[in-house]
């Protein structure tokens, strides 16, 4: 175990990626001598050069079209989009190209392509740098979208979403780039896809994603002082989820909560209290609410600790849903 | 080499130089204006940037280095033109008679905009590269539908003549004669990308291949930015077409501040573009001319320090928004999903807390 930032842990994993793979390329804005703005690249043009680590005009349709054509030509792109505010002019690239050139060739093309988006808000940041996208792109088929919460999975799900033959939009909670954590370095612990269950509970679900995890774990911190035990459940896999996962522990507790920065219209947390009303009806004891950012375009940071999903919101949800008698 | 390219009417040593195209317009008093101008805005920028250092900002993206680009194409608008910013263009701001603390509302976020873009006539500021090149084009398309004199002037920066929405803007300015001038300015600098990684040859020579003019100005000669600005939004309002001007300058100091400038470029380079400062260019030739007094000079920069005092109140006293307000305008009526968050925030307790 080593501790370590998921700052670093990104920077690790991407360093092992390309040591392991002559095919795995990096592009995208100031990721060379500046080492992107989250110095997520830090070092890594000078290690491993400028035709592997590039500085990309400033363009993300070109960043995300030309990657399209090396992943067509057999590499393994790794595009880094500077905020989630900024991917958007890559959008029709993404969506028309990335999600779908597997399936227009009829397999021949493999899109082992990832799309790495710095995520969330609560950076006290400005306009278009703390935005919520992944839920677009969880909709379009052909995409997978994951999201690390520790530095232990940024570590190793960078690498396998790197291995991995399908596009993967790998979604990173800036708002935790810096904080520390342990790193098994020797072997990884969980499947790419895998939901993992955070903290064992009895009396409430709570599946979260991101940079909403650790919030959600505070709630289940402070809940415990009530004498209510929260079982938080990281999705880790926004498409696919993980919904055996999430079966098995709403069949325990019977009541769910689902938590994240986006709005919840039309949401991740849409389609999860959807699947898992249909396949734990009888287990529900009360109806599953959402703590979610509010249905507005994200606000100045002035006031985003009132927009983004707060521990008190939590456990007012955790109030209601225990409160519920049918 | 540099030199011949560009449109110059003051040296970097303060000397007169005559052009041909461009004979200067401007008296002795409207230079020393535009003097002022650029000694208050890099003054305000300079402020702006201990506000930052202070806590007081989120952020903040210094100008310095482009005040002659700034308030010489600034000052060459109309009253009626309109004009779209994208984030550094401060010094259009204040030409544009926007007051340096609605200016900061963005980077004290409070605002995402932080004036009114129709009273101004100067539209609130773009952050994602390039897409207000488009918006310019159809906001001229617009005007030309109406058949008003006006012009329309849109900025931005090397880096953005990359995006697909820039270049589809000269398509589209071009294909339909918009009056529409495009006003980058080149820093040199991307954040840590120069110039060189967006294109091969000088910004200014793209617009030949999307079939109208380009011009490549020095971007730190006032006299000169004003010169080209003016005839290229005169030749828009006379239903000439587009124009595609490289404002040829530098930017000082940090992408923002949250950046560092050590990683990627050389002091040395920093140093050399000194002695091309805007400001001492236009004082040098005041001064050997004698068409300012040393008083003059002394007044103008008391001037800008007490706006600069003036700015740090306003800022100090400029209160987060009510959280309440993010559900203001999102629409232009009621909206069900608005009510419903509205009325969750007030029963949260959350709203009307500042
Ligand atoms: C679409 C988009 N991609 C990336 C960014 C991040 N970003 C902000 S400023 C900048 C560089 C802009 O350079 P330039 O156009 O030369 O303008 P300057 O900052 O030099 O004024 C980048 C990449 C952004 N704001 N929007
Ligand atoms: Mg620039």
């Amino acid at each position: 175990m080593t501790a370590m930032t998921m700052a670093k842990a990104l920077n690790e994993g991407l360093r092992h990626a390309l040591d392991a793979d002559p095919k795995v390329l990096l592009l995208g804005e100031d990721i060379g001598k500046l080492g992107g703005v989250f110095r997520i690249t830090d070092g890594l043009q000078k290690d491993f050069g400028e035709d592997r680590v590039i500085d990309a005009p400033l363009g993300e349709s070109g960043i995300v079209g030309t990657a399209v054509g090396l992943a067509m030509r057999g590499y393994r792109p790794v595009c880094e989009i500077q905020f989630d505010g900024f991917v958007y002019p890559a959008f029709d690239q993404i969506v028309s190209q990335v999600a779908k050139l597997r399936a227009r060739s009829s397999g021949s093309f493999t899109m082992g392509l990832v799309i790495r988006i710095p995520f969330g808000g609560g950076i006290g940041a400005i306009e278009h740098h703390s935005e919520s996208p992944e839920a677009y792109f969880a909709h379009t088929s052909g995409l997978r979208v994951v999201s690390p919460s520790t530095p232990d999975d940024a570590y190793w799900m960078i690498q396998e979403a790197i291995r991995h033959d399908d596009p993967i939009i790998f979604c990173e909670p800036k708002c935790r780039y810096w904080e520390k954590g342990e790193v098994d370095v020797t072997a990884s612990t969980h499947g790419l896809f895998d939901a993992v269950v955070r903290r064992l509970g009895e009396d409430v679900t709570i599946v979260t994603y991101g940079p909403s995890v650790h919030t959600a774990l505070r709630a289940a911190q402070a809940a415990a002082g009530e004498g209510i035990s929260l079982e938080v459940i990281d999705a880790r896999s926004l498409a696919p989820l993980d919904f055996p996962v999430m079966m098995r522990s709403l069949e325990k507790t019977g009541r769910l909560i689902v938590v994240h920065e986006a709005g919840h219209n039309v949401s991740i947390s849409s389609e999860i209290v959807a699947q898992l009303t249909e396949s734990c009806f009888y287990s529900l004891r009360a109806p599953a609410l959402r703590v979610t950012g509010f249905n507005t375009p994200y606000p100045p940071s002035r006031v985003e600790k009132e927009y983004l999903p707060s521990v008190d919101r939590i456990l007012d949800a955790v109030d209601r849903v225990m409160g519920f008698e049918s | 080499m540099l030199e011949e390219q560009l449109v110059q009417l003051l040296s970097p040593e303060g000397e007169r130089v005559t052009h041909a195209q461009y004979p200067t317009t401007l008296n002795t008093d409207e230079i020393i204006a535009l003097y002022r101008d650029m000694v208050i805005v890099r003054r305000l920028c300079n402020e702006s940037t201990s506000l930052q250092r202070q806590g007081q900002l989120a952020l903040w993206a210094p100008l310095q280095g482009q005040e002659a680009a700034q308030i010489g194409a600034g000052r060459a608008l109309r009253t009626r033109d309109f004009s779209f910013p994208s984030y550094r263009e401060h010094g259009v701001a204040w030409c544009r008679g926007i007051s340096p603390a609605e200016i900061l509302r963005l980077f004290r976020q409070v605002s995402h905009g932080g004036w009114d873009p129709q009273k101004y006539r100067h539209s609130v500021p773009t952050i994602v590269i390039g897409n207000q090149a488009l918006n310019a084009v159809g906001y001229a398309m617009g005007v030309q539908r109406d058949g008003a004199d006006e012009a329309t002037m849109v900025f931005f920066g090397d880096g953005a003549t990359s995006q697909g929405d820039v270049n589809e803007a000269f398509v589209w300015a071009a294909a339909f004669n918009a009056p529409v001038v495009f006003f980058v300015q080149n820093n040199q600098w991307a954040i840590s990308e120069p110039t060189v990684r967006q294109s091969r040859i000088p910004l200014y020579r793209r617009a030949e291949g999307f079939g109208f003019p380009g011009i490549r100005v020095d971007g730190n000669d006032v006299l000169a930015v004003y010169e080209v600005a003016s005839a290229a939004l005169q030749l828009a309002r006379e239903g000439g077409g587009p124009t595609l001007i490289e404002a040829y300058t530098y930017r000082m100091g940090a992408h923002t501040t949250s950046d560092d400038p050590t990683r990627y470029r050389f002091d040395a380079d920093v140093e050399a573009w000194k002695h091309r400062d805007p400001i001492e260019r236009v004082k040098a030739y005041l001064v050997r001319t004698q068409h300012i007094t040393a008083a003059a000079l002394t007044a103008i920069n008391e001037e800008a320090d007490v706006l600069a005092m003036e700015l740090r109140e306003a800022v100090l006293a400029m209160d987060g928004p009510d959280p309440l307000s993010i559900f203001d305008h999102v629409y232009a009526d009621q909206h069900p999903l608005i009510d419903a968050g509205r009325q969750e925030m007030i029963d949260l307790g959350l709203g009307g807390v500042r």
